[in-house]
């Protein structure tokens, strides 16, 4: 039985393709239209999951929704009702789109579908799962465990923004839930937006900024903008923010009670900014930490799975690992709203149906290393890059990994693109930019020549699993880089007094371990753990970098720039290498060398891209 | 007209018959909203639909 999730209409829309049970495919739709965070539905993506699956849509038994939308439409206008007349502006403008489109999302989707090829003649249920039920089955059936707790946490489904569930066996339920508009991932969101980074987007820059700030409104925000009670239940005050019926995230209280107006999009960075990242920051690991406390008591497990824009709050994962309560957490990769998808097909299959899951064997989880997106065979890759004028040789897979490792330990940044594509917003070494960890200005050059994107963003590392315990304060499997850990202390670099004084962004050019490329301020990385039996190349090219230099980390960046959605085929890593600083460009058993390129065909990449 | 089957099952089974004067209005006002709309989307920094 076959079963293809959808999720649309809002941001990160994607499709999934579930086979009796067994992910076949999933993938984002930006990844095949270029543009970023695409939420139009996923025409794409879908075509992709049924090539994959070598079927039709005819062949196709249930097609699953991610979210409901009425109840959303249901939470719209009781929020609107409940502010009258301060919200009439917002309301002017949601309304249309929702009586124009939104309220016949039943049959847009049906319609849409029948419109890809071979849909007409599908004939199954359209289904609707609740977004947070997505984000919990999401999490649990692709886990590896068979009884655990279950937390999401986002900005905000239907109306659940924050639920603790129970999943056993196939069983899933949720147990207690928060509700709109009091959402830690709003929370976040509004500080984003406040510190003049793209809500939705910058999240992660605000994570990356945290370390350099010291988190001095931490008392500020506990005090007057959360109420956070023992069970990690919470209240925001609605008088400092605007999301509920304004236009912005923050209003005039919230910029009194800070000191100032929210930071201008790309206007400089102050010590405010970090500041303010760092507290908000402390803040949800406090928030994370307690409703773990909660979800560990409520339901008895020694496991949590968690799913939800916030899970991807690797800071805040790696200190729940580190001080408990749980023994092991599993987080989904595409915790995001994209990974609903999937959480949509898998709750039908299981929930709904009543599917028993599948034995794990020596697979590791339900997720295949999150590679669940198209591969592209050597011969059809080389057919690709000559018709796009590309230079290349063509190699055995012994040669390329021997030369990507030799342009590595050069300081080289190199391109790899190898197998299939990654499912969530992380690139695991299927679609990366790749460099040498040991370099001190590899950090500098990857940010500003390569990646066009703001200089105090961190690197994450890939470390060989047999090698973590050895370089980073880490010692389980991190395949999905959603951990971050401190690096080793025998790896890290004594800081002098005066390189301890420094603040701020002046921290940044002190190198401060041996893999300082990856080494954040705080001496903490976003640690990958790579597997031979998920991606053997991968792991035989870092093993090979091993060898020739004795580190077994590289340092790896999605393989874009700022604002592009990451390649999906070898035209786009070829244009995407002949745009950007990347000097060795590796797919399947190809390698191209970027002073063997025609110039004719070097162009400008730095704004091809709306910044992020 | 599926629309207002879906609606009517919502409504009973969420027990939010109350909302349904808000939709009834929502029908009237919204349709003249929707005549003399542009782009609705657009200001948002954070649309919450």
């Amino acid at each position: 039985m076959r079963i293809l999730g959808i999720s649309a209409f809002y941001h990160d829309s994607a499709a999934a393709l579930i086979e009796d049970g067994r992910i076949v495919a999933a993938a984002q739709e930006e990844r095949f239209t270029r543009v970023k965070h695409d939420a139009r539905f996923p025409a794409h993506a879908i075509a992709y999951c049924l090539e994959e699956a070598g079927c039709t849509l005819g062949e196709v038994d249930h097609v699953a929704f991610y979210e409901k939308p009425l109840i959303k439409f249901e939470r719209l206008l009781e929020t609107y009702l409940a502010s009258v007349p301060s919200g009439f502006r917002s309301f002017q403008m949601a309304i249309p789109v929702w009586i124009k489109e939104k309220l016949f999302q039943k049959s847009n989707l049906r319609k849409a579908l029948r419109g890809l090829p071979g849909g007409a003649a599908w004939n199954g249920d359209l289904l609707f799962t609740e977004h947070h039920q997505s984000h919990a089955a999401s999490a649990f059936y692709a886990s590896p465990y068979e009884s655990a707790a279950v937390l999401t946490m986002d900005g905000v489904g239907e109306w659940c923004t924050t639920s603790i569930g129970h999943g056993e066996g196939n069983r899933l339920a949720l147990k207690r839930e928060l509700h709109f508009p009091h959402s830690l991932g709003l929370l976040y969101s509004a500080f984003t937006y406040y510190t003049g980074f793209r809500v939705n987007s910058g999240e992660y820059k605000v994570m990356g900024l945290a370390p350099y700030g010291e988190p001095r409104f931490v008392d500020t925000i506990l005090d007057r903008l959360i109420d956070l009670r023992e069970d990690g239940s919470f209240w925001l005050d609605q008088r400092y923010f605007n999301y509920t019926t304004g236009l912005t995230m923050t209003g005039d209280a919230f910029a009194n009670l800070f000191g100032g107006p929210p930071r201008k999009p790309e206007a400089p960075l102050t010590q405010r900014e970090m500041d303010l990242a760092a507290s908000v920051q402390k803040v949800t690991e406090i928030v994370v930490g307690r409703l773990a406390a909660a979800a560990a008591r409520e339901t008895g497990e020694r496991r949590l799975c968690l799913a939800g824009g916030v899970a991807l709050n690797c800071v805040a994962n790696g200190k729940l690992l580190r001080e408990g309560p749980f023994d092991d957490i599993w987080i989904q990769p595409a915790a995001g709203d994209a990974g609903g998808a999937l959480g949509a097909a898998l709750a039908v299959w299981h929930q709904f149906l009543g599917q028993p899951r599948m034995p794990l064997g020596d697979r590791r989880d339900g997720m295949q290393g999150a590679y669940l997106g198209p591969a592209f065979e050597q011969a059809e890759i080389e057919e690709r890059l000559a018709a796009g004028g590309a230079v290349f040789e063509t190699r055995s897979e012994a040669e390329v990994t021997e030369a990507a490792a030799d342009a590595l330990a050069e300081g080289k940044a190199v391109g790899w693109m190898q197998g299939r594509m990654e499912f969530g917003p992380r690139a695991l070494g299927g679609r990366s930019i790749l460099g040498d960890p040991r370099s001190p200005s590899m950090q500098k050059t990857l940010n500003l020549k390569v990646k066009y994107r703001e200089s105090f963003r961190p690197f994450a590392p890939s470390v060989l699993r047999e090698d973590v315990a050895d370089w980073f304060d880490l010692d389980t499997d991190s395949p999905y880089m959603l951990l971050v850990a401190g690096i080793a202390p025998g790896r890290c670099r004594g800081m002098t007094e005066e390189e301890d004084a420094l603040f701020g962004i002046d921290k940044l050019n002190v190198p401060r371990s041996e893999i300082p490329a990856v080494t954040h301020v705080d001496h903490s990385a976003r640690v990958q753990t790579v597997h031979r039996d998920t991606n053997p190349r991968y792991w035989n090219l870092i093993d090979a970098f091993k060898r020739k230099t004795g580190c077994p980390v590289l340092v790896n960046t999605s393989f874009n720039v700022r604002g592009e959605p990451i390649v999906c085929t070898p035209e786009d890593a070829f244009r995407c290498f002949m745009g950007t600083g990347i000097e060795l460009l590796v797919i399947g058993n190809c390698i191209l060398h970027k002073d063997k390129q025609d110039p004719a065909l070097l162009k400008s990449y730095e704004d091809a891209f709306e910044l992020d | 007209m599926e629309l207002m089957g879906e609606i009517w099952r919502y409504v009973r089974v969420r027990k939010k018959f109350w909302l349904v004067p808000v939709l009834l209005m929502l029908l009237v006002f919204g349709g003249l909203i929707v005549l003399t709309q542009g782009s609705p989307v657009a200001p948002f920094i954070y649309s919450l639909f």
